[in-house]
């Protein structure tokens, strides 16, 4: 299933934050966008997942999803969003409670999803028992269980500390390596998006619009931390970015 | 080791402790000894004759006349009512206050309507309004269920809404990002999200419970708490007033020590 953009602009009151974005996510493939604070990147995947509506322009999902897929387009948010009162499996749970999956089924699918994540140990704790890198493993574990189409991931791994946010990435890409999934991933780090990205699209800033895509065509199981092809790529975007965010870090914020 | 150390300078010394302090710890018997401490003034106070009898009873002749209470069994005569009025009072004031309040919380035009009512009602002294619930309920048990159950309803209300508004967005987004129905967004986040704040309302609302219990059964009761107190109070009988006065103290720590208890249960798993 891939997911098309057209003509997607968006303003709030008399304030302009989105303009023209037309963009194809195709199946298979991660595709990050970066651009400066406020420029739109998290109301663009919110417009995605269906939890906020454009004012012009459209979002269409480009044929059905695969069979057995649940939830199509699953978030994984920057502060995790775990339930503190529901242990790891009762979080993952909750999400398919709905769907009618209860007892010996759901215990398939909640085993499945911790042995993916490395959390099989931790099921019955409490997420205040968890360090913040397990917490979102925790969430990611929750979005693999309604087996999405498309993954939503707004800042994952912001709210982590650097080390965490290296292993998390090496989750990331054994995960998408050994089955490969669809991700639209918003980030402010470059970083990140070099490692994770199959393509990345470069917002201007307030009113976002599409400045550039790059695409990388380097596998992302060759891709490693400090690897120089991805640091001439980091650069270039940077370079992309740097004025726009300076200018868009001097504006007054009036939301 | 001391090899090592590099000589002292001349002028060295530790740098000088500053932080610590503002952080609330538990001290279990602290309490216990301010009780005990205050009794033992009141006691040695009065025995000396320094305090007067008719200024304060000695402790001694209250836990003495308490004695006598309880071996007559009035005590239970007088108590068992005040504890079902309180139970039917307040479990029909909190149960309507937690309804209306989560319905506030949720759909807005019921906010619009109501949310003014409540600020309405809420300053009004609901023992004012006696006579009327007499009349309405009549004067029996009727009337004082009635009094306490509206004393109870107006800060549950206030509180619960507030409970419902401090659910944290995110996580209803996240039930709605997968794909979660009204119900389950309402019954597995919102509920239990709401419950600390339900819970600190709770202990407001059921200490006014008690305060109104005495209220009502001062005014028409032949057994109950309030009655023995109104009737002690006529009297002049400080012993017996402030057995009374005691028992509902002890009501009120027993009250606010079944929701401590209940938040430890239902609650722990906040930080």
């Amino acid at each position: 299933m891939d997911i098309r953009l057209s003509g997607v602009s968006h303003s709030y009151g008399q304030l302009e934050v989105m303009r023209d974005i037309t963009l194809d996510i195709p199946a298979g493939k991660i595709v990050c966008i970066v651009g400066p604070s406020g420029c739109g990147k998290s109301t663009l995947l919110r417009f995605i997942g269906g939890l906020e509506r454009p004012d012009k322009g459209e979002v269409l999902q480009m044929g059905e999803p695969p069979k057995g897929c649940l939830n199509p387009l699953t978030f994984i948010f920057q502060d995790f969003a775990l339930l503190p009162w529901r242990s790891v499996r009762g979080n993952i749970s909750l999400v398919l409670e709905d769907h009618g999956i209860r007892g010996a089924e759901a215990r398939v699918i909640i085993d499945d999803v911790l042995a993916r994540t490395k959390l099989s140990d931790f099921g019955d704790a409490l997420p205040k028992q968890l360090s913040g890198g397990m917490k979102q493993r925790v969430a990611i574990a929750r979005a693999l269980a309604v087996k999405p189409a498309v993954m939503l991931m707004d800042e994952p791994l912001s709210a982590l500390d650097s080390q965490t946010r290296e292993l998390l990435m090496d989750d990331l890409i054994g995960l998408w390596t050994r089955t490969p999934f669809t991700a639209v991933y918003v980030t402010h780090n470059l970083a990140e998006a070099v490692r994770l990205g199959h393509s990345i699209v470069v917002l201007s800033r307030r009113p976002g619009e599409i400045r550039e895509i790059v695409h990388l065509d380097k596998p992302l199981s060759e891709r490693s931390f400090g690897d120089p092809d991805l640091d001439v790529q980091q650069k270039h975007l940077w370079t992309l970015m740097r004025d726009e965010a300076r200018a868009a870090d001097a504006e007054l914020i009036n939301v | 080791m001391s090899e090592d150390t590099p000589p002292k300078p001349a002028q060295s010394r530790p740098v000088e402790f500053r932080g610590g302090g503002f952080a609330p710890k538990s001290r279990r018997w602290v309490g216990l000894a301010a009780f005990i401490v205050l009794i033992g003034l009141a006691e040695i106070g009065t025995r000396s004759g320094f305090i007067t009898p008719l200024t304060l009873p000695k402790p001694s002749d209250v836990l003495a006349t308490f004695g006598e209470l309880y071996q007559s069994g009035l005590l239970w005569k007088h108590l068992f009512p005040s504890l079902s009025r309180l139970a039917v009072g307040a479990t029909l004031g909190a149960s309507a206050g937690i309804g209306v309040g989560i319905l506030i919380g949720l759909f807005s035009y019921i906010r619009a309507g109501l949310v003014p009512l409540v600020a309405a009602i809420f300053p009004i002294p609901k023992i004012a309004l006696l006579p009327l619930f007499v009349i309405w309920f009549g004067i029996d048990e009727g009337s004082k269920y009635a009094l306490i159950a509206f004393g109870t309803f107006t800060p549950t209300v206030v509180a619960t809404y507030g409970a419902v508004d401090n659910v944290d967005r995110t996580l209803i987004r996240m039930g709605q990002s997968f794909g979660l129905s009204w119900m389950s967004i309402v019954r597995k986040i919102v509920l239990p999200g709401a419950m600390p704040g339900i819970l600190s309302g709770l202990r407001i609302s059921l200490a006014i419970a008690i305060i109104l219990l005495v209220a009502a059964e001062m005014l028409g009761a032949q057994y109950g708490i309030g009655a023995y107190i109104l009737e002690a109070g006529s009297l002049y009988d400080l012993e017996r007033l402030f057995v009374g006065v005691v028992i509902l103290s002890v009501l009120g720590v027993t009250v606010s020590a079944v929701i401590g208890w209940i938040e430890r249960r239902v609650l722990g798993w906040r930080t």
